[in-house]
This record gives C-alpha cells, structure tokens and sequence, in this order.
C-alpha cells in the first residue's frame, strides 16, 4: 500500500517536472524580473536537483520540514504538504476546505445510484422479459451513454432555471450538520447527486440484472425453494447475497474513484470540492496541491480496495482465511 | 391388490383407482395421471414430457430411469411445483394424499414443499448455498415449518446430522458446505430433506456426483430412512445398478415418454421393450468378453419435434418385425399387463423372442 503511494507520487512529480510550466515565473507577479525569478525559484525549493526535490517532498510526510525562501522560512508541520505556490497556504488547510464538498457530492450520490442500480437491476432480472424489464434495461442504455456535461446542464436548465424548483448549488453548505440543516444539504447537492446517480446507476442496473439472473439460475435457489421458504427469503437471503459480490467490487472501485473528486461535476455545478481544485492546480502549475490531491485520490482508491476485500469476506465464507 | 404389483405404475388409459391401504380407499397415496412438461422456446415447444402415469404408496420405492434429456428430473420439478412461475407448461393430474399438484397454487404449495415432499439433488456442492452453515441451512427448513425457537431448531438440526451420519454434529453444525466432503455433503443434503419427515421423497440422481464407495453408503442410508419413516421415494437416476439395489417398481423413460413400467424384477429378467434391453445391454459386465461397451446406436430423437410413430422406432433394431412401418408410423400406446406396461408394437412373445436370443 504504502510502496504504491510512492509510486503514485514519483509518477505524479516526474510528469509535473516533464511539463511545461514553470511555477516560478508565474509565482514572481506581473513586474518580473529575472532576479526576482531566481529568487522565487529558490524560495520554492526549484533550484534544487528533480531528486533532491522529491526526497525533501517524500521527507514531509513522515516529519516537519523548514519551507520559504533563506532567511524567511517557516516550520511545515507534520503532515507537511508543502505550500500552495498561487495561494501560499498550506496545501493541508486547502485539501481540508474542498474535501467535505467532495465527500457530500459523493455519499449523496453513492447511495442514490446504489438504491437505484441494485433495485432496479433486481426487478428487471425477477421480471426477466417482462415489459418492465425491457424498460429498465432500455432506460439503463440511455443513461449509460448519456455524458455528465449533458445530464448535470440539461438538469440545471429544467429544474433551476425553468422550474424553480432548487437553488443553484452554493458553497456555503458542504455538511449535513451545518447551520442550515440536513435537508437544505440535500437539496443543494441533489442535482448533482442526480447527475452522477444517472450514469453510475446504468451499469449497476446491468451488473445487476445479469449477476441476478444468473444467480437465481443457480441450483442452491433451487433448493431454497424446495424447502419451501418464501419467495422474499429465496430472492434476498439465498439469491441477493450469493449475487451481489460483483456489485462490491464496483461499489468499492467507484467509491474510491469518486472521492478522488468528480472533476466534470463538480466543474458544471461549481462545487469547489477536490476535483474542482485539482483542476485549477494542475493548470497553474501548483504542483504541491496536485501532488497532494493526486495522493489522497490513489489513498482512497487503495482503501477502498482493502475495504472491497473485507466486505467480501464477510460475505462469502469462502475467501475467510482460516 | 391382485391384480395391481404394489407401487406398480397404472395402466394407461388409466384403470380405475387402486384401493390404497391407509387413507380407506380414497386414491393412490401418489397418482400421477397424463402429466405433460412442454416448454416454449425459440425455436418451437420442446415436449420434454409427454403423458406420464404412475403411482405410488407409502413405504414403496419407484425407480426412474433413462439418459439425459429423457424427462427425469423435469417429471421431478413439475410434482415439486418448481416449474411454476416459469415458462414451463404443465398439464395433466399428479394426486397427492388426494390434491392435485399441477393445479394447486403456489403458496399452497409451498406448504407441502420441505413438509410433505422433500427434495434430494444431484450436486450437493452446488445445491447447497455456499454462504451459509450446513447447520443453519437445515434449521432453516426446519422453522418453516414448524413454530419453534432457534434453540429447538438447532437441536433438531444437529439431531439429524446425527441421524444422517455426520461425526460430531455440533461441530459440523457451524461449518461451511466448503469444508465437508462430497460424500457428507450429500448427507447434509438429505438431512436438510428429511427434517420435517416428508411423505414423500424425490431423489434427482442422488448418488450421481459421489463415488462408488459412498454411493453405496448414502443409498443404505436412504433406504434406512425411508424405512424409519415409512416414505414413498422416486428415485431418478440412470444408473440400472441403483435401481436393482433399492427399488420396487422401475418407470424407464425415454424421449419424455415412459417406454417401460413395472416391478424392479420384471424390469430386469423380463424385459418387454427394446430400449431397455438396450439400456441393460449397454451395462459393463464382469464377465462381458468382448471388452468393449455395447451403446444404443443413434441419438435420442429431438423433443422440439417427435416422430410421430414409436419415439424409439429410429434406433430400433426389431422395428422391422412389428411389420410395414407400422412402428414409424403410429406411436404405440403404454400397455399394461398385470402391472407390467410396454409401450411397443411387437407382441410380448416376439419380445421374449428376441430376449431369449441376445
């Protein structure tokens, strides 16, 4: 775990120091002067070696480290992600002012397209060639193919413009246990949520039905029912626990993805969460803040990983190590 | 019961009801009248049984028998009710204790499914579920149905684990299906079948996927059981060896047919239908010769669509002495000689003609 955060972050810093921008120049302002460069230059720590460089960034992590220019350095408490080269704030303070936007479009939406997906992904397969079931699956394939920038835009259109009937996303609220409450929470997150629900949602209806299908094929379901037990109980505790360990590694995939920062989503609706910073770093070439977002993203995927496997074990008794 | 072998499949068109000993002459404990699987695909309606009767009493063991592909295990899920909300179209009678199976309802039969007509399957790997402890999988069929505590259903449960042969029930109580072997997987399978004392048991090719050492015990285990309870038991199987072992009366199916019927024994050493014949020719032998195996030649016909003459007619080596293509074309009804029925066209003497001479 800990060799792949390495890895992700050598991979991250090489390609920044590969690019085009030059953090220095566009840290020094307006009135620049080439002394005023290579002062800036050292301030940033860039007139170091590229290896030198990532040591003493590696060395952050795990300790303080002294930050700034000679003569006006600062102590870069632990965990030390360096300094934002725009902003000069601490790249922690940042990444702790855009993740609980992050976090609120993700848990929101995560439980939306999982209700969603699962459910309706269940019915179709009980309903297997039913008219219902050619909806959904239809409905899925629409969905599926239909982009963020359309669905987050035409919602926008409908229901803040046309409608009326929610406020355009604010960044006032980014918690549920705010000030004004949970449900003022929901609805500003809800287009949103909605818009990643609709594309996640289609390929957990698939997933879904086919797994489900597949499943209450199985001879065990069979058994269940010649015991004689309820449908409900053949469909949910025989067949849905035997057939949902495929939408696990999904949802864990996903869940890691997403809290990564929904770069397209949070863009449309002006969420200042992780993606939306990430973005605006990279383009800057605020390489401590790219850095540390692009880390935290591979950390959340990683654990969403182990999770996946834990879930899984508790699950199927099968893969429990003895 | 003169005329009738106990257990003996009915004529067909069927006689008039055989007096049954227990219920005072209500019907046969099991009367399965004209039962007809067929199921719609797209390529065209696959008949995959086609006007089956049998009966069955308590106490009795009813083999049947034939290749894959022959109805078996279907004529087994139509009685248990498992086809309904399929597909599938059933029809015909099957009485149990009197109630029609075909036509009862779902919840109704839901009621006898696990209580009164348990269910033993192939594969036991795969039949049981793999998330959930032997244990709790035959506590489950039991708090269906019965108004018990957990602590009960436990106690029946490790009851019959015990019962079934399982060393140290407790402790198999709270393992996984994984951790048995074949052999006591099968016997937690029947274990999960037997807990509520069924009338009547259905064995789908119980002893198929074990091996030979174990078939042996889990067939004297089911026939000490069945002796225990006084149950009536349909054994589906195509192995001739199982049903010499344990059965009464033998039903040979062949193409969703029932070609042959009768006492085990007759079945054996007075066989009246070439398909059997073939089937017992095909049986290595101890003693056999030639070292090599005698198949059926052919293929079994298509079910999407049966000749409209005798359904073996095309691998028939005798057709040809019923006379001019009367075998290909007109199908041959089940003819019932005290309790032996055939469905063939040659006369009884021509069959112990050819038996005699093979």
């Amino acid at each position: 775990m800990v060799l792949l955060l390495i890895a992700v972050s050598f991979i991250t810093f090489t390609l920044f120091q590969l690019g085009p921008s030059d953090p220095a120049s566009a840290a020094c302002g307006q009135e620049c002067t080439p002394e005023r460069v290579a002062e800036a230059r050292v301030a940033l720590g860039m007139d170091q070696p590229f290896f030198l460089q990532y040591a003493e960034y590696m060395r952050g992590l795990v300790s303080p480290r002294m930050i700034g220019a000679p003569g006006a350095e600062s102590v870069c408490q632990w965990p030390c992600l360096g300094k934002s080269f725009q902003t000069n704030e601490n790249v922690s303070d940042i990444i702790s002012r855009s993740l609980p936007y992050t976090l609120s479009m993700a848990v929101g939406a995560l439980v939306l397209w999982t209700v969603s997906g699962v459910g309706l992904g269940l019915l179709a397969a009980l309903r297997k060639g039913s008219t219902t079931d050619k909806f959904i699956v239809g409905a899925a394939s629409v969905g599926v193919s239909l982009p963020i920038p359309v669905t987050g835009l035409f919602l926008l259109l409908v229901f803040v413009n046309q409608l009326h009937l929610l406020p355009f996303t604010t960044n006032e609220i980014n918690s549920p246990f705010g000030a004004q409450g949970p449900w003022a929470w929901v609805l500003n997150y809800l287009l949103p949520w909605i818009a990643l629900a609709v594309l996640f949602s289609a390929s957990y209806i698939r997933v879904t039905r086919t797994n489900m299908i597949e499943t209450f094929g199985e001879d065990f379901i069979r058994t269940a029912r010649a015991k004689g037990l309820a449908p409900r109980t053949v469909t949910f505790k025989h067949g849905v626990r035997a057939g949902i360990t495929p939408i696990v590694t999904m949802l864990g995939m996903d869940i890691g993805l997403l809290l990564g920062g929904a770069v397209l989503t949070e863009q449309i609706f002006s969420v200042p969460g992780l993606g939306f910073t990430a973005v605006r770093a990279a383009i800057s070439g605020d390489l401590p803040v790219t850095m540390a977002i692009t880390m935290l993203a591979a950390f959340f995927v990683i654990v969403a990983n182990v999770a996946v496997d834990v879930a899984y074990a508790a699950i199927d008794p099968r893969v429990r190590l003895q | 019961m003169t005329q009738t072998y106990p257990g003996a499949p009915a004529a067909f068109p069927s006689p008039a009801p055989t007096p049954a000993a227990e219920d005072g002459g209500a019907g046969a404990f099991l009367d399965v009248r004209n039962l007809s699987v067929a199921f719609p695909t797209d390529d065209g309606l696959v008949s995959a049984v086609n006007g089956m009767d049998f009966t069955l009493e308590r106490g009795q063991t009813l083999g049947i028998v034939g290749e894959s592909g022959s109805g078996k295990s279907v004529t087994s899920q139509a009685l248990m009710g498992l086809l309904k909300g399929t597909s599938a179209r059933v029809s015909g009678q099957a009485l149990f204790q009197g109630k029609d199976l075909i036509t009862m309802s779902e919840s109704g039969m839901r009621q006898l499914r696990g209580r009164n007509i348990g269910m033993i399957f192939q594969d036991p790997l795969s039949a049981l579920h793999p998330f959930y402890t032997v244990g709790h999988q035959i506590e489950e069929a039991y708090l269906v149905h019965h108004q018990a505590s957990k602590k009960q259903a436990r106690a029946a449960a490790i009851n019959m684990l015990g019962r079934v042969g399982i060393p140290s029930p407790e402790q198999r109580y709270d393992e996984y299906p994984h951790h048995f072997s074949g052999g006591m997987r099968q016997r937690a399978m029947i274990a999960m079948a037997l807990i509520c004392e069924p009338e009547l048991l259905i064995a789908d090719e119980p002893t198929t996927a074990l091996d030979v050492t174990v078939q042996a015990q889990i067939l004297d285990l089911m026939a000490e059981l069945q002796a225990e309870t006084n149950s009536a038991l349909i054994l589906i199987t195509h192995d001739l060896g199982v049903v010499a072992e344990v059965c009464d009366s033998v039903l040979v199916m062949y193409g969703g047919q029932c070609v042959e019927s009768g006492p085990v024994d007759e079945i054996f050493y007075d066989t009246r239908h070439p398909y059997t014949l073939g089937l017992l020719n095909s049986m290595p032998t101890l003693t056999g010769t030639s070292g090599r195996l005698n198949p059926i030649p052919g293929q079994p016909p298509s079910l999407l669509d049966l000749p409209s003459g005798c359904i073996f007619s095309s691998r028939c080596d005798y057709a040809a002495l019923a006379g001019t293509d009367v075998c290909r074309e007109q199908r041959p009804e089940l003819l019932v000689e005290v309790g032996h029925g055939k469905r063939c066209h040659l006369s009884s003497r021509q069959l112990i003609t050819i038996r005699t001479s093979r």
